[in-house]
């Protein structure tokens, strides 16, 4: 290098290698169900194909096929006319075929992008490839790690689920910028329905780093490939969440950029992130580069999908969908965002904004309902089968029959803590909001039994005019209006 | 007669009480998968393993009402052409039991020779279905690459190989195939070209008018008894109406380090299975171990089980297929021989468009004497020059008896079109 690193100003290059598992009901090259929960009986979500048994054959499940072109289409990646498989040939106990089934030279999709926001910014991120393969067993060391313990346990369940791989081009530039990707990526995924976050190790990441000089860096980010071949790259593998991919790799940018002010070269190593430590680890044994000696499956044979971009629709994505909100709807950006990047979440707004005020649905969802959900740690899912009854309740706000205030902090929490209708509740907390000769039979009251504050209002003190109104309020258990409460004071007054 | 040692399990296997093959026995090679039955590919790695599913094809030949009678002994995973690999021991050729049955479907081949068995099925990778039959003077036939499913049958080389009958008689051998042939969901590279078959049908000794191709490739490295009978056999086809042409086919040359390179290459990755962890020879029975804590990390395991598990000849091919898959010699090995299969393919086209059939020696030589191939595993590779070619084109071919050289059966191997199962089942039937 011309000059030294270690005077020199440092950017991080960072790509990704995304797993996702796909959701389809059966395994890809068996009849296995995918469906198999962490509690499962280990084993009995297998046969002889998932086992590699002797003489058991893959045959592909169309379904993961399907899931992986809508993925295609949604990253606006190039669908080839024909797909094939490759083994990929290694010894590990979790693998039962001792090769992984999965693609290399004609992957299911090639040459897409996904466009993140970070910070304001619009950033567009390189998709090189993304490619079916089949997901291995699963390892339980017994009594340590994988170097003490006294052994290990194989679970088979998992083997064979569909993967799909995505591999992004060495676009971020930012640790924060990955953890955009992959919560944009995990929104598109769900979009497509392809993909269930909540299932344990639906997610797994690999990510390549690099330090290279910040001057060689375009303003829009590129870099030139003598400048990412001249930088040694680190692989941090064992990352398990958008916060994960972030944090670890904010230590490793860290970290080199140490090693490089003291005068020390980074080296060219996998390392392990320790999520509950919080650092990357050397995996100490240092491995030769290995070699899979990929050949092609004779037992797949090669799927013509030529036409299946075309065949197989999709459904509108996050960011259609929330152009479309703030166009149909009228919603500001944020809150337009906020409704659109679940589906779920999205969904339920238009079944509200289709019943009431699309401004009165949005702050239902994206303020009352989301915000008591999280708070939960409930999803919407968790409500979905009670949709009549929170429509009851906004009809009731919308017809100021119940104030806003107690719709939410009563209603809706006794609901979803209690599990109560809201009828039950409302009847319950006698929150129905107070007729007209309540409320002026409130009023008179709260004249005759003040007459000092009564006074002091006439005199010309305002203040003097709130108290009354929180009497009147008291009087009527909160069920008032307080701008009719105070309405009625100054007339009565007057 | 001596114990051939056809079979490596005799154990019955009852099917359906009436079928196109009820009241028939039916040796069924070690490698493929019977339920509660020990399917041990003649290997000490599987001895004692016991599938817990029916290949599809036994499934086809119990609803045929067939009576399986055993499992037939083998090559050590189909890795041989004289079923003396086997971990259990050699079968002996009942036409003379000083001489190898041929292999690697030696056992099942030898069972219909000696008439343990009326029928049998073999597997046929390189021409493991084949060169038994000739040696055993019976009929074997290797189906066109899709016909037959594949599914249970214990992979060596699954891009090559197909499970094919062996009979007394072409008819009775052309059934068989009806049986077991047909599309199964189970086995993707299966076609639906044998779902309504009636092969047997075929078996009618006319060859009037057909048209012969003789490849003199595959004719003129032969013994020279061997070629005699062959040639004898193409003088009574002409004398019933048939026309002769020769044919000629460079590509064959390469047919035998085409083939070696691409079965070694597949074997080397469909035995990755056999480790010890799931089935079969593990580490602590390898080893001799009290347990498992004393067979070290799991490579080391997964060494002994393997070291122990395989036999010879099956290490020299997965080691050697290994490294012709490995970076760097990849594309100067694997590459080029799936070039070279490329242009076998295209040489077999051509030379079927001018002949309706093509016919060669099935073996260019007698059967070997017991031990005679052992020595030198080059030798016992060449003798598959002209079963190998038709492999590496997936195509359909016949093994029927042609006559006898010193007293030993010589085969004449017919080779078809793709799906031509019919014409070399009519071909062949006009030779009995």
């Amino acid at each position: 290098m011309s000059q030294a690193l270690a005077d020199r100003e440092l950017a991080a290059v960072i790509g990704l290698e995304v797993h996702v598992q796909l959701e389809t009901d059966t395994k890809i090259f068996c009849n296995c169900s995918t469906d198999a929960a962490d509690d499962e009986e280990p084993n009995s979500r297998t046969c002889p194909v998932c086992l590699g048994l002797p003489g058991a054959l893959p045959v592909l499940n169309e379904a993961a096929v399907e899931s992986a072109v809508k993925i295609g289409k949604a990253l606006d990646a190039d669908i080839p006319e024909e797909t094939t498989f490759h083994r990929k040939n290694y010894f590990y106990p979790d693998l039962p075929k001792g090769f992984q089934l999965t693609q290399y030279d004609a992957p299911i999709c090639a040459d897409g992008e996904l466009e993140v926001r970070v910070e304001g910014e619009r950033r567009e991120i390189g998709v090189r490839r993304a490619h079916l393969e089949e997901d291995p067993g699963s390892i339980q060391h017994e009594g340590g790690n994988i170097d003490t313990a006294d052994y290990t346990l194989v679970n088979y369940n998992r083997a064979g689920t569909p993967l799909m791989e995505i591999v992004t081009r060495p676009d971020f530039r930012s640790p924060a910028e990955t953890r955009a990707f992959l919560a944009k990526l995990e929104e598109v995924l769900e979009y497509l329905g392809v993909f269930d976050a909540t299932r344990d190790g639906s997610l797994r990441v690999d990510a390549n780093i690099s330090l290279v000089p910040a001057d060689e860096v375009g303003d829009d980010g590129d870099i030139s490939e003598d400048t990412l071949e001249d930088a040694n790259r680190t692989e941090v593998k064992n990352i398990s969440s958008h916060k994960g991919a972030e944090q670890a790799l904010a230590y490793e940018v860290t970290r080199q950029k140490n090693a490089v002010k003291r005068g020390r070269e980074v080296e060219q190593e996998t390392r392990h992130w320790d999520e509950s430590r919080g650092v990357t680890v050397s995996m100490r044994s240092k491995e030769a580069e290995k070699d899979y000696r990929y050949f092609r499956e004779a037992d797949l044979p090669p799927l013509q999908v030529s036409d299946w971009k075309e065949r197989i629709p999709i459904p509108e994505l996050p960011d259609d969908r929330r152009e479309r909100f703030r166009a149909e709807y009228g919603l500001s950006e944020e809150a337009a965002s906020k409704l659109t990047s679940r589906k779920s979440v999205a969904d339920l707004y238009e079944q509200l904004a289709a019943e009431f005020e699309p401004d009165l649905a949005a702050t239902w969802v994206a303020d009352n309902l989301l915000g008591e959900l999280n708070y939960r740690d409930m999803v919407v899912a968790d409500i979905t089968d009670r949709l009549d009854e929170i429509e009851y309740v906004i009809r009731l706000v919308a017809e100021d029959e119940l104030t806003a205030k107690n719709a939410e902090e009563v209603v809706l929490r006794r609901m979803l803590d209690e599990g109560e209708s809201p009828e039950a509740i409302i009847e319950e907390e006698d929150l129905g909001k107070a007729s007209g000769g309540e409320v002026e039979q409130a009023v008179a009251e709260a004249i005759e039994e003040n007459p000092d504050a009564v006074a002091d209002y006439e005199s010309g003190d305002d203040g003097a005019l709130n108290f009354l109104v929180g009497q009147v309020m008291g009087k009527t258990g909160g069920s008032a209006d307080p701008g009719q409460v105070n309405q009625l004071l100054r007339e009565e007054l007057a | 007669m001596a114990e051939l040692n056809a079979y490596i399990t005799e154990e019955r296997i009852d099917g359906a009480d009436d079928g196109p093959l009820a009241g028939k026995t039916v040796a069924v090679k070690d490698n493929i998968s019977t339920e509660g039955v020990a399917t041990t590919c003649g290997s000490k790695m599987l001895e004692g393993y016991v599938p817990p599913y029916d290949a599809t094809v036994v499934e086809r030949l119990k609803d045929a009402g067939a009576t399986i009678n055993g499992k037939a002994n083998m090559d050590e995973f189909g890795m041989g052409t004289t079923t003396e690999t086997s971990h259990f021991g050699a079968t002996l050729n009942p036409v003379d039991t000083d001489r190898v049955p041929g292999g690697s479907s030696g056992g099942s081949a030898a069972a219909v020779a000696a008439g343990e068995a009326d029928l049998a099925l073999g597997s046929d990778t390189g021409g493991s279905v084949r060169a038994p039959a000739a040696f055993c003077g019976v009929v074997g036939i290797k189906p066109t690459y899709g016909l037959v499913s594949r599914y249970g049958l214990v992979a060596y080389a699954n891009s090559l190989e197909q499970i094919g009958p062996i009979a007394p008689t072409v008819e009775a051998a052309a059934g068989l195939l009806d049986v077991i042939a047909g599309s199964d969901p189970r086995d993707a590279t299966t076609v639906d070209e044998g779902d309504d078959s009636n092969y047997a049908a075929a078996a009618d000794g006319d060859v009037d008018g057909m048209t012969i191709g003789v490849p003199v490739e595959l004719v003129e490295g032969a013994d020279e008894g061997v070629v005699e009978t062959f040639w004898d056999a193409i003088d009574e086809l002409e004398d019933q109406g048939a026309e002769y042409v020769e044919v000629s086919m460079p590509s064959v040359e390469k047919a035998v380090a085409a083939y070696y390179v691409i079965a070694m290459s597949e074997a080397s990755s469909n035995l990755a299975r056999f480790d010890g962890t799931r089935y079969g020879l593990n580490a602590v029975e390898a080893g001799d171990y009290d347990d498992l804590s004393e067979a070290g990390n799991w490579n080391e395991a997964f060494a002994t089980a393997r070291e122990e598990g395989f036999g010879p000849e099956v290490k020299r091919r997965i080691l050697l297929g290994t490294f012709a898959l490995s970076a760097g010699y990849h594309d100067r090995y694997y590459g080029k021989a799936q070039d070279a299969r490329a242009w076998i393919k295209q040489d077999f086209d051509e030379s079927l468009d001018e002949a309706d059939v093509l016919a060669s020696p099935t073996m260019p030589v007698p059967p070997f004497e017991l031990g005679e191939g052992l020595e030198d595993p080059r030798t016992m590779y060449l003798a598959d020059a002209n079963t190998v070619p038709v492999n590496l084109a997936d195509l359909p071919a016949i093994s029927v008896p042609a006559g006898e050289a010193d007293g030993l059966p010589v085969g004449l191997q017919f080779i078809g079109p793709k799906y031509g199962e019919e014409t070399i089942v009519r071909a062949a039937s006009a030779l009995e």
